[in-house]
């Protein structure tokens, strides 16, 4: 099939829709609603195109290119219909973008400048709602929603959690829950992932960096901060440095220009949950069960569990999270070692995640009224912080972290992509239960960017069966496969976003799949180049079980670095 | 009247999907005079909607409410005859005198607001209904005198 768009002839697939022929030639047409994977909505009208036959503006997302079409995609008519789309909205928008989070990093005042926007020309009533603070994760501003629906498509079909909806009719029209109480007593799951795909300042996440500055700026207070695996491969991205470049040692280094006192790597932590997390497997699989177990890595996940699937509450891991299991051992074993009043220590957690804000507050995550994580970052912030504190990325050097939890193996890495967990696990129970370790340490199978993942691997006599999950819709097809008997494993990783950590709701901007990519290769290159593979490998660790926790699973680990779930009654 | 009775209407109407959805929501409110959370719930379990796409679906028709109706219903005529007549401004104090907006009912119980479009009385507008008693050809420096009335019948 041949379509000339812009005079030029170009080949397009049947049901390939105007926009795609457009971008695989490199020509980009703005889109507000668009979301790649999904079917076209046409909502906002942004992508109008003129077809130079008839001289209608056609909607280019939903329309299928045909033999012989022509098309302009930047035609004098298809620019004024564009900017007025744009001139529309901005007439019901507040003028604030100085102080919007989104300032340069805004759909809507990208095109706002590209179509020359110069003046507000439509005069009328703008409407004005209440802002959503209710979510510890999530802050919801429906005065700059423009309503293309993304957040509700993500919510609903990716998600499957359907936590949001358009509320009301006409210019009444808003984004609201259910009733339209607050987000923190609905069924959102704080993934964020509405964050991501919305064009404006509608959604952001919780901003923390308040707090944080102000313990760095209390000279009583130690600030000890973790930073999880799936963040140093994303920081690069905003700071003009090649993606998918890994500068864990450059960020330790800008931690300590900030004042941070101590740095920890959350993959410390998450060595530590393989450590205890595969014992727990090979507990099941001696006792017979039940399975599958299922990790608990990812809260989204786990609220999204103990709202819609709370008989499952016994098959989860009981493990907490690397975040929170490195925060107990900061605030309640660290401090002692070191002759430091844990009430004095704030510890600050740097995460791709918005969910970790709702998850330090869960019950069981603090010791008496200290809290095992003071303030969760998300990556977005820790950004805003480094520019903020006048940071050249480029001219700080490297620098490793501190010990005695500076050390972590690659397995407690690669955590921040889908897959990596269960391999990580994989690699530690087969050793656990042999002896050895795996011939190959990569299970291919479990890496990749697919929604659903599956492995059989033989540990002796065993098939050990697993599965791999990403994004919650996915999860709900697998839950409902396994609940149903069409489908057994003896253990499923679950993340609630899709693709892992490395395209968490709390992740620089980005729509491209080839970023999320990039951050998933670099997190496999550190592991291939790595000379520590295994968590039962890492030496600090095993310090730390000799000196205090004596054995995986023991009344002291399982005391420190356990928790437990229950079914959560929200409106669903 | 209750939960059992929402069920009960659910049981009559068996499967599940969307298309469902209006009639289910216009029976359960027949018989409960509003959509409560829970009866927003059941629809949801019994039609496999989630709870935000019902309110949304529900709040797209003027005809759906989420409070319980107040003790006096109140309902405004804004139809073309009573518009002609000043019926913005009757709303507007109706909205004043009891706090609420349309749709909502009072914190006492007392009074709900309902705005509708036409009571078919236009030879009496501007006119206004509460529990089916028309009041003709009033006007807005009227309106806490009629509120008043209810108040005290209320004691």
């Amino acid at each position: 099939m041949k379509v000339t768009i812009n005079n030029r002839i170009l080949e397009a697939d049947p049901g390939e829709t105007v926009l795609s022929v457009a971008a695989g030639a490199g020509i980009s047409i703005p889109t507000l609603c668009h979301m790649e994977g999904l079917p076209p909505t046409g909502a906002c009208r942004m992508c109008v195109v003129e077809d130079m036959e008839t001289g209608n503006l056609i909607p280019s997302c939903s329309q299928p290119a045909f033999d012989g079409m022509k098309i302009k995609t930047h035609s004098p008519k298809a620019l004024t219909a564009r900017r007025t789309i744009v001139e529309l909205l901005l007439a019901n928008h507040p003028d604030d973008c100085l102080y919007c989070i989104r300032n340069g990093c805004c759909t809507l005042q990208d095109y706002s400048e590209e179509l020359g926007v110069r003046q507000r020309r439509y005069n009328g009533e703008r409407s004005t709602y209440d802002l959503d603070v209710s979510s510890p994760s999530i802050v919801r501003d429906p005065d700059k929603c423009i309503l293309c629906g993304k957040c509700v498509r993500v919510c609903e079909e990716i998600q499957g959690v359907s936590a949001i909806d358009f509320v009301g009719r006409g210019s009444d029209t808003r984004i609201g829950c259910a009733f339209e109480e607050g987000l923190n007593v609905s069924s959102c799951v704080n993934c964020g992932q509405c964050i991501m795909v919305c064009p404006t300042g509608a959604l952001s996440e919780k901003d923390d960096t308040a707090r944080v500055i102000a313990a760095l700026r209390d000279p009583e207070v130690t600030v000890v901060v973790q930073h999880a695996p799936a963040v140093s491969v994303t920081v690069a991205e905003d700071f003009g440095i090649k993606q998918g470049t890994d500068i864990v040692d450059r960020m330790n280094g800008a931690m300590r220009r900030m004042g941070f006192d101590y740095i920890f790597p959350t993959s410390f932590g998450a060595d530590l949950t393989v450590i205890e997390e595969a014992s727990e497997l090979v507990e099941r699989i001696n006792s017979g069960g039940p399975f599958p177990l299922f990790t608990s890595c990812s809260p989204g996940w786990i609220k999204f569990m103990e709202e819609f699937y709370p008989d499952l509450v016994d098959n989860v891991s009981s493990c907490k999270s690397p975040q929170q299991m490195l925060g107990a051992v900061i605030k309640r074993l660290w401090t002692g070692e070191n002759g430091i009043n844990p009430r004095k220590v704030f510890h600050v957690s740097i995460m791709p995640c918005t969910a970790k804000k709702f998850e330090c507050d869960r019950p069981g995550m603090r010791e008496g009224s200290v809290r095992d994580v003071d303030a969760v970052l998300t990556t977005r912030e820790f950004i805003r912080m480094i520019k903020m504190f006048g940071i050249d990325l480029d001219l700080v050097t490297g620098e490793p972290a501190d010990s005695p939890y500076g050390e972590c193996s690659s397995a407690g890495r690669i955590f921040g992509a889908s897959g990596g967990v269960m391999e990580s696990a994989v690699r530690t129970a087969f050793y656990m239960l042999t002896g050895a370790d795996l011939p190959t340490l990569e299970v291919r199978e479990l890496r990749g960017l697919e929604g659903i993942k599956e492995v059989a691997v033989n540990i002796g006599e065993l098939e050990l069966k697993a599965a791999v999950v990403s994004g919650l819709g996915n999860a709900r097809k697998l839950l409902d496969c396994i609940l149903a008997g069409e489908k057994a494993y003896h253990f499923v990783e679950i993340m609630t976003c899709p693709g892992g950590c490395i395209a968490g709701g709390g992740q620089p901007f980005t729509a491209d799949p080839q970023v999320i990519k990039s951050r998933m290769t670099a997190l496999y290159s550190i592991d291939s180049a790595a000379s520590v593979r295994t968590a039962h490998s890492n030496v600090s660790l095993k310090k730390l079980y000799d000196d205090h926790l004596g054995k995986p699973g023991s009344h002291a680990a399982r005391e420190m670095l356990h928790t437990s779930y229950a079914g959560r009654e929200v409106l669903k | 009247m209750g939960i059992d009775h929402v069920k009960e209407i659910l049981s009559s109407r068996p499967g599940k999907g969307r298309d469902k959805l209006i009639p289910i929501l216009q029976e359960v409110q027949e018989a409960e005079g509003f959509l409560s959370k829970e009866s927003v719930e059941l629809i949801g379990n019994h039609l496999k909607l989630p709870a935000s796409k019902i309110f949304g679906v529900a709040t797209f028709y003027n005809q759906f409410r989420f409070h319980p109706l107040g003790r006096f219903h109140i309902q405004v005529c804004r139809g073309t005859a009573c518009h002609v007549k000043g019926s913005a401004p009757i709303l507007d104090s109706l909205i004043k005198e009891l706090d609420i907006q349309p749709g909502k009912t009072t914190e006492d119980g007392l009074f709900s607001l309902e705005v509708v479009a036409c009571i078919g009385a236009c030879g009496l507008a501007p006119v206004i209904a509460v529990n089916g008693e028309f009041h003709a050809r009033i006007e807005s420096d009227q309106i806490s005198d009629i509120i008043d009335s209810y108040r005290k019948k209320a004691v």
